[in-house]
């Protein structure tokens, strides 16, 4: 039962998300959607001289699963190098949630690591 | 509750048509509720499939033997069976093709972008599924015309503003005919009379309604029809495009090779005959075929009390959603007369992904997202709606565990 999904810890997420918003002059920026259901994640962070993300915020719309497995990434990622989020996988995603997920549903989940590790691509190409 | 849970048929009957019916998801009955996206097939269906594969497969059109001339037969007659159905006059009238987006690229490639002129508009609607968006935006940049969107209110189509945007530029209306958001039926006549009094050419896109009212495509003046076969009881790989015939003689075909053509040299070749001309390589024979007998089980159950029972099913459903207040529903209110069987709604603050995700724990088969209109829910401030959509099988009592499934999201995301 995917009842078993939606539990507290989930939706307190989704209701309350951690570090939700924007960032002014961000080191890192970056946007996408999943056509398939249209939700949408815009991540921000700034990373200091060691590539170390020092501070982290997305924002954007969803379902309950893209949206607290977003919350819970941006607090996850605080104090990792780049490196370090880009060998984050879904499982990795998957184990931050807690819940089994369905194969539709695993593409919610990744959406915001999918944007955040884009958005690290650019940079390293930039910098 | 002014609906009188009545049916012109008996609904249990029917649903022993379709076996798919009787199986249960999670051991919860299964209650289908996504016939916007593709209906169930009954039986009979089903076995004209299998019994063209197990006893008359062959290529069609040239064969000499019998194989051969037993699926030209039916696969040709299909079209026959098909024409009679949409009211149009013949076979020649009467192209199959893979689904709707498939026909309405064949109008748009084929007769769009050589007879559109820069100068020129295009109207649609501010409703229209992606397949009739898309293509007419790529004509537009192929020939310079101008695209223009009649307004939409409710669900409902601002007629005024239609019989302003059509006007002596207009070469072509492509229109919904009922939308897949709301369900709402579009007085297409109106429309088709006015564009043909300012000499525009009319594409009815009739995805969402060929398989649920009364279609006559010849009273309704259409110059072309498009619909999907897999949304009527046919198979998937079944479509149809209308086209009056001396505009399908007009049309270019816009797929070319194999089983198209008359006469074929080295440097030039000349097209078959119509319908054929435009169903280039072999074609979905078995998917043709088990269309017609779609159809005949459309016929024998009839569209009239197909249309009256799903409105009658819809109304309930609409009804008892528009008084809960922590149910949005999406078009005009359960009075509105002219509709069909698509409800979309949100429910309080749920997204719809994870509403569908729950409705389906109890076996309730909806969908979720933008249902390809994504300028449309842009236009409604949501990102996305919930959308049930009933067919000639649905149960009132289906409903009612909608409305069971929808006190299950409410207490999870309360």
């Amino acid at each position: 039962m995917s009842r078993d999904m939606y539990r507290e810890r989930i939706l307190n997420h989704y209701r309350n998300p951690h570090n939700y918003g924007t960032i002014e002059d961000p080191d890192v920026h970056y946007s996408d959607v999943n056509p398939s259901c249209g939700d949408e994640i815009d991540m921000y962070a700034v990373v200091d001289e060691n590539d170390e993300v020092v501070d982290v915020k997305f924002d954007g719309q969803g379902c309950a699963i893209s949206q607290a497995s977003a919350s819970l990434l941006t607090d996850e990622v605080k104090g990792m190098t780049l490196e370090e989020v880009r060998d984050l996988e879904t499982d990795d995603i998957k184990e931050m949630l807690g819940i089994e997920l369905s194969p539709v549903r695993v593409k919610c989940a990744v959406l915001g690591l999918k944007v955040l590790e884009g958005g690290i691509v650019e940079y390293e190409k930039e910098n | 509750m002014s609906v009188e849970k009545a049916s012109p048929y008996n609904v249990e009957e029917v649903r022993d048509d379709f076996p798919v019916l009787e199986r249960t998801v999670d051991g919860e009955k299964l209650v289908y509720l996504d016939n916007a996206a593709t209906s169930q097939k009954p039986g009979r269906v089903i076995d004209s499939v299998c019994d063209f594969y197990r006893n008359h497969n062959a290529n069609v059109h040239r064969g000499l033997h019998t194989l051969s001339q037993e699926a030209s037969e039916a696969y040709e007659g299909a079209h026959d069976t098909v024409a009679e159905f949409l009211g149009a006059e013949g076979r020649e009238e009467i192209v199959f093709t893979s689904n709707t987006t498939d026909g309405i690229n064949t109008v748009a490639f084929g007769w769009g972008t050589r007879n559109v002129e820069e100068g020129d508009n295009i109207v649609l609607t501010q409703m229209e599924h992606h397949s009739s968006l898309v293509p007419w935006q790529k004509v537009a940049e192929a020939t310079g015309a101008e695209m223009r969107f009649v307004e939409v209110e409710d669900g409902v189509l601002d007629m005024s503003d239609a019989y302003d945007k059509i006007d002596e530029d207009t070469a072509m209306v492509s229109l919904v005919h009922m939308s897949n958001v709301f369900g709402t039926v579009v007085p297409v006549e109106d429309i088709i009379g006015h564009a043909h009094d300012h000499g525009a050419r009319v594409l009815v896109d009739g995805a969402q309604s060929a398989p649920h009212i009364p279609v006559d495509v010849g009273e309704m003046d259409a110059d072309f029809f498009v619909t999907s076969g897999h949304k009527m009881c046919g198979p998937t790989g079944s479509g149809v495009l209308y086209g009056k015939r001396e505009l399908l003689e007009e049309t270019e075909p816009y797929k070319y090779g194999g089983e198209m053509i008359k006469l074929v040299e080295y440097e030039d070749a000349t097209w078959a005959d119509l319908p054929w001309k435009f169903e280039a390589g072999t074609p979905n024979i078995a998917q043709g075929i088990g269309l017609a007998e779609a159809v005949e089980y459309l016929e024998d159950l009839g569209m009239e009390k197909i249309h009256e029972h799903e409105k009658s099913v819809t109304r309930y459903a609409l009804e008892r959603m528009w008084e809960d207040e922590e149910v949005e529903v999406y078009g005009p209110p359960p009075e509105h007369e002219a509709r069909g069987g698509v409800v979309s709604f949100n429910v309080a603050d749920a997204h719809p992904h994870d509403s569908s995700q729950l409705l389906s724990d109890e076996g309730i088969a909806t969908r979720s997202g933008h249902h390809c209109a994504q300028p449309l829910m842009k236009k409604m401030g949501v990102p996305a709606t919930t959308r049930a959509s009933f067919y000639l099988y649905n149960t009132y009592e289906e409903v009612d565990a909608l409305m069971n499934g929808i006190e299950t999201v409410k207490e999870v995301f309360a």
